[in-house]
């Protein structure tokens, strides 16, 4: 399926702010399932400075600095995208899961010992039994990872209410365990915190989703928003992608932005201005398939 | 007899004098005596010299070293002192010996082991082929705090990480020295080191040169080439910067000290800033690209855009700089990660991998609990071991087994086997012993040796001595700063007379002159500012004080009562009760108990705070006035009955500040900052004098003389006067000396005319006076006090001098708003960085 996404950041200052530092992840990486045909990243006002490069986990970064006085940023990236429908891998759905922490914990094979950093604490999730306890049930031994992955997946989906003034960025997972409410980033550390505290290997995915208008009436513009899930890894197969906010696998309706440990490192938009005491923000993000 | 059956004993004197009274701990090796009690053959030259010096002098010498720290104004702050923040710098008066042929051979284990962990780090920030090949377990990466992410993949200059790397050694009970820590990530303690060696070479200069010490300067003249060659560009004369993060971090004094001796400007964060991915520092002449960065900030507080988001000490779009190749930091930024415990076990198999060497200098066995063998070992052995954190930033003092009782242990142990891989459990190495100083004993002090080396030509130049750390007791086995130890100079002896090098010589590259200093940071703008002004109202609280209390003590009663009520107001700011008997008390109350705001207490601690923070930039002498200014203040402060000996102290404190003022000034070069302190300086001395000439005469009385001498002698223009007018004694004359005379360095006019003449040469955009405020304060307030018909201004209606009083008002509205003006135009780049994120993503479908 091919998209065109636009995703338009909106920055207002309080004070005339003289120099800004800013870095972006809005340019979708090149996978397995996603070729990325176009991205252009336009700026307001102009940087004097503008690097793109990869970052440690691989992903599209664009640095860049305003130097002159502005009392507001405006970032809109355009991409034209295009994904593929997810197929199960043959055999995937084999072994027992409880195999499989060891195996990643040893294993120096580079798939696996790369995979093996997902399974530490990072800046927003760190480890605790209080979330292997919460995942326990949906891990019984025998089963394979494939199943309990997904049981997981719906668990969360089934239990948690999506509530955007239940939690901000800076909630703990803990927090939002035990109050069940939350939003998509919400949910997906979450499930990270859970797989990690179990020894699996688990990252944060960055990206969008195509939303469908209530029947009978037209798309509006700007109503999607950025989205986030969660991506788990098996060994001998690779990475395969859970939805815990929709109880889903993902597949050609989600576009990938980049993966890294947690929001932390793939942020879409961070930066660093020098003064400017209050600043508002206004995210808007449109995903336009031509077929629809 | 044959020699060889006569194997010499010591000559008994030897035991006698200084190392008479030492004993040495049974069965531990002793750095000054044998087994047999001997004293070793590189300590005899030390012994016998010292014991010709003999006891009393010696002590007089360590009086007198003890001094030098103490004025030279030495310390270490120490975290949640309730004393204050500066704690004067603990140094015993014997140097650790090691002779050159003992110490080469650590000296070449040190230079193996720099190049490894320098391997190392490229390797962890680059293909972490260690870890591929099963050398190195992948937590000590992936779960360490001090791995940062966003400085993977930086390429240091030639591939170089560590440029100042630190070991902290122990020398066991059996001879060896083995190391404990390493210090990859900003080293402290090398200024510590060369105070220490100036300090003791001072004190036994003769000592010094007849046992060949090694000296440090080539060192320093190493790790400067250093840092210049690490330079992208600019290479003939790039602009190296210190960055400390300021002035409440436990080893600033280091850092100021270290910055004046290299030559470098110290920095803090908000000094520098990223533009076009360069580093510039801020200066009052605009901005200047800095070449290289010698960092005394933790890696992870260097850059809030990608390290640690909520850092207000380092410099937002720093790594950006680092990545383009504009600037180098020394150490390269993530290279605190091998500061990890943790690695310490795997460093033998990782110098057989990289080097093909085995690692000469063992570390101090540790067993990381990550390893299913080595948690088994650390569980079964915790009471012998030291347990610590094995991944730095995880954070958390050493705990010793054999100190926890069995409840504790058991607790300890299930902490260690919740999270085996944040825990390594450490051998306890006792230190061997080495004598110290104590009171006038001899005593016997465990000890811990910090190496230096510096990133040269490829390889690596270790300082020949360190910085030796000694327990605070003798029966004390951990070494520790912050409970109560000391440090030794550590001298390496040769075996023939060594050269004197100093950092002054001339390099081999005459250098550009320059006479510029247009390289002064803002906030060192701001700050010499605000120390003019501080040191200039003490002086004026002080000569105020003592002109008050002159005359309230007379012991022929109070004469001019009208003279004393308004001094007191003036000193005081309300009137006081005259008729009291307290009123004496309470003026010296006022003046010297400590935390009373607006009391000289209070004034000169600020002045030490300014000055501490802008120890660089003031001479030594300067700095040692001030040190016994306060150590003055503070010992009278904390008098019973301050009323005696008051006036001697204000004596004293007038002669003081006058000194500090003149050498502060005398000693720095007529630049920007000069001008600053100058400006300060000045402004306060103006608006000081208009408040006293308003408090004392505005209101006329019936009898003026009495008010009119105290003011000329508060003033400092009592000979003057009477030079010009003889005895008599008139308001006009008083007023016009005072206030308008333009020769007279005590009056308004000639600060105002010297504050008008620094601003004319301050770098800013339009030289044109109406559009820059603060001239035109200046040049109304000039032109206004040559225009004063005083005659008339002091001429009384009503029993007030309207129109003086309005001059004075105006006076002292203009200066602040010149000073308001400074602070607008030179010292408001202080905003500090905000972050901001994103909205987070929230979709639902």
């Amino acid at each position: 399926m091919k998209y065109t996404v636009i995703h338009i950041t909106k920055y207002v200052y309080g004070d005339v702010v003289p120099l800004g530092h800013n870095l972006v992840h809005l340019r979708p990486r090149e996978t397995e399932r996603q070729t990325s045909h176009s991205n252009q990243i336009d700026i307001a006002p102009l940087p004097a400075a503008r690097r793109d490069r990869i970052d440690f986990f691989g992903n599209h970064v664009t640095w860049f600095s305003i130097q002159e006085p502005h009392n507001g940023l405006n970032v809109k990236s355009r991409s034209e995208v295009e994904v593929w429908p997810f197929t199960l891998p043959d055999g995937v759905g084999n072994g027992v899961w409880e195999l499989i922490p060891e195996i990643i914990a040893n294993s120096l094979d580079p798939a696996t010992l790369d995979a093996g950093q997902y399974t530490f604490d990072s800046p927003y999730i760190a480890r605790d039994t209080k979330l292997a306890d919460y995942a326990r049930s949906d891990f019984p031994p025998g089963r394979s990872l494939l199943d309990c992955v997904m049981a997981l997946t719906l668990r969360i989906h089934r239990e948690f209410i999506f509530d955007k003034t239940a939690t901000t960025i800076g909630t703990p997972i803990l927090e939002i365990l035990q109050n069940r409410r939350g939003v998509c980033q919400d949910f997906a550390h979450l499930q990270i915190g859970c797989l990690r505290s179990l020894g699996l290997a688990a990252r944060y995915v960055s990206g969008y989703l195509v939303t469908r208008p209530p029947q009978g009436q037209p798309k509006l513009a700007g109503v999607d928003a950025s989205h986030a899930w969660v991506s788990v890894f098996f060994p001998n197969h690779g990475w395969i992608d859970f939805d815990p906010t929709n109880g889903l696998i993902p597949s050609d309706e989600h576009i990938t932005l980049g993966w890294a440990r947690d929001y932390e490192d793939i942020g879409p938009v961070k930066g660093v201005i020098v003064g400017g005491h209050r600043h508002s923000v206004r995210v808007s993000v449109d995903v336009q398939s031509p077929v629809a | 007899m044959t020699p060889e059956t006569s194997a010499p004993t010591l000559p008994a004197p030897l035991r006698r004098g200084f190392a008479g009274g030492y004993t040495a701990q049974p069965s531990t090796f002793d750095e000054m005596l044998d087994a047999d009690g001997s004293l070793r053959p590189h300590w005899r030259m030390f012994v016998s010299m010292l014991d010709d010096l003999g006891h009393d002098e010696l002590m007089r010498r360590w009086e007198q070293g003890r001094r030098l720290i103490h004025e030279n104004g030495i310390t270490h702050n120490v975290y949640g002192d309730p004393k204050g923040i500066d704690r004067p710098w603990s140094l015993d008066f014997i140097p650790l010996l090691l002779p050159v042929d003992q110490w080469s051979r650590i000296d070449a284990a040190l230079i193996q082991r720099a190049r490894l962990l320098d391997l190392l780090l490229a390797d962890l920030y680059g293909p972490a082929r260690c870890l591929a090949a099963g050398l190195l377990p992948r937590e000590l990466l992936y779960a360490n705090p001090g791995f940062l992410r966003p400085c993977h993949g930086l390429a240091p200059p030639r591939g170089h990480w560590l440029h100042l790397y630190a070991a902290d050694m122990v020398r066991s009970t059996d001879g060896q020295f083995q190391v404990l820590s390493d210090r990859t990530q900003a080293p402290s303690g090398a200024g510590y080191t060369l105070e220490n060696r100036i300090v003791l070479s001072r004190a036994l200069p003769t000592l010094f040169r007849q046992c060949h010490v090694e000296r440090l300067a080539p060192f320093f003249v190493a790790l400067r080439q250093t840092l210049i060659e690490l330079a992208p560009a600019n290479r003939e004369n790039p602009r190296v910067v210190l960055l400390t993060p300021g002035p409440y971090n436990e080893t600033y004094f280091e850092h100021a000290y270290l910055a004046r001796y290299l030559g470098y400007t110290l920095v803090q964060g908000n000094d520098l800033t990223v533009r076009d991915a360069r580093v510039f520092l801020k200066t009052l002449s605009g901005l200047q690209r800095v070449d290289v960065i010698l960092r005394r900030v933790d890696d992870n507080y260097c850059d809030s855009l990608e390290l640690y988001a909520h850092s207000h000490l380092g410099v937002p779009g720093l790594l950006e700089a680092i990545r383009e190749g504009n600037v180098s930091v020394a150490n390269a930024l993530g290279s605190g990660l091998l500061q990890a415990p943790a690695f310490l076990p795997f460093l033998p198999g990782l110098c057989r991998f990289f080097l093909n060497e085995d690692l000469d200098l063992p570390s101090v066995q540790t067993w990381w609990c990550g390893q299913p063998q080595a948690l088994q070992y650390v569980l079964d052995n915790l009471r012998h071991l030291v347990v610590k954190p094995a991944l730095p930033a995880i954070g958390g003092e050493p705990i010793f087994g054999r100190e926890l009782s069995t409840v504790d242990l058991e607790t300890l142990a299930a902490r260690i086997r919740a999270r085996p891989i944040e825990f390594v459990g450490q051998e306890h190495v006792v230190s061997c012993t080495a004598p110290a100083l104590q009171n006038d004993q001899v005593q016997s002090r465990r000890f811990v040796v910090r190496s230096y080396l510096a990133a040269t030509n490829g390889s690596y130049t270790v300082m020949p001595g360190g910085l030796t750390r000694i327990t605070g007791s003798t029966d004390s086995l951990v070494v520790s700063l912050q409970k109560g130890g000391g440090s030794k100079d550590t001298w390496i002896l040769a075996d023939r007379p060594v050269n004197d090098v100093t950092l002054l010589a001339p390099t081999s590259q005459p250098i550009e002159l320059t006479r510029g200093g247009g390289d002064l940071p803002s906030r060192v703008a701001d700050d010499l500012y605000w120390l003019g002004r501080y040191v200039q109202r003490a002086e004026s609280t002080v000569r105020l004080a003592r002109s008050t209390l002159t005359r309230l003590m007379d012991p022929g009663g109070i004469q001019n009562r009208a003279a004393v009520e308004r001094l007191i107001v003036a000193l005081l700011g309300k009137p006081g009760l005259l008729l009291s008997e307290w009123i004496e008390q309470e003026l010296i109350d006022a003046l010297f108990a400590p935390h009373r705001a607006g009391g000289l207490t209070s004034i000169v601690s600020h002045v030490h705070a300014l000055a501490s923070v802008l120890r660089d930039r003031i001479s030594g002498d300067a700095w040692r006035i001030l040190q016994t200014i306060q150590r003055d203040i503070t010992l009278f402060g904390d008098n019973s009955d301050r009323s005696i000996g008051v006036l001697e102290m204000l004596d004293k404190l007038v002669l003081s500040f006058a000194a500090f003022i003149g050498l502060a000034m005398d000693s720095m070069t007529r630049s920007q900052s000069w001008r600053f302190l100058d400006m300060g300086h000045r402004i306060e001395r103006a608006l000081a004098l208009s408040r006293l000439i308003q408090a004392m005469l505005v209101g006329s009385a019936t009898e003026d003389s009495p008010l009119l001498e105290a003011v000329l002698e508060i003033a400092d223009s009592s000979l003057t006067y009477r030079r010009r007018y003889m005895a008599h004694l008139e308001v006009a004359a008083v007023v016009d000396l005072l206030v308008a005379d333009e020769t007279n360095p005590r009056a308004v006019a000639f600060q105002v005319n010297a504050i008008d003449e620094h601003l004319a040469s301050l770098p800013r955009e339009s030289s044109h006076p109406q559009r820059n405020p603060d001239r035109q304060s200046a040049l109304q307030l000039r032109t206004k006090l040559k225009l004063a018909d005083l005659r008339a201004a002091c001429a009384s209606v009503d029993g007030r001098r309207t129109r003086l009083d309005d001059l004075l008002t105006e006076s002292i509205d203009e200066l602040a708003k010149i000073s308001e003006s400074l602070s607008h135009l030179y010292f408001s780049h202080a905003s500090a960085s905000r972050k901001f994120i994103t909205a987070r993503p929230e979709l639902k479908s």
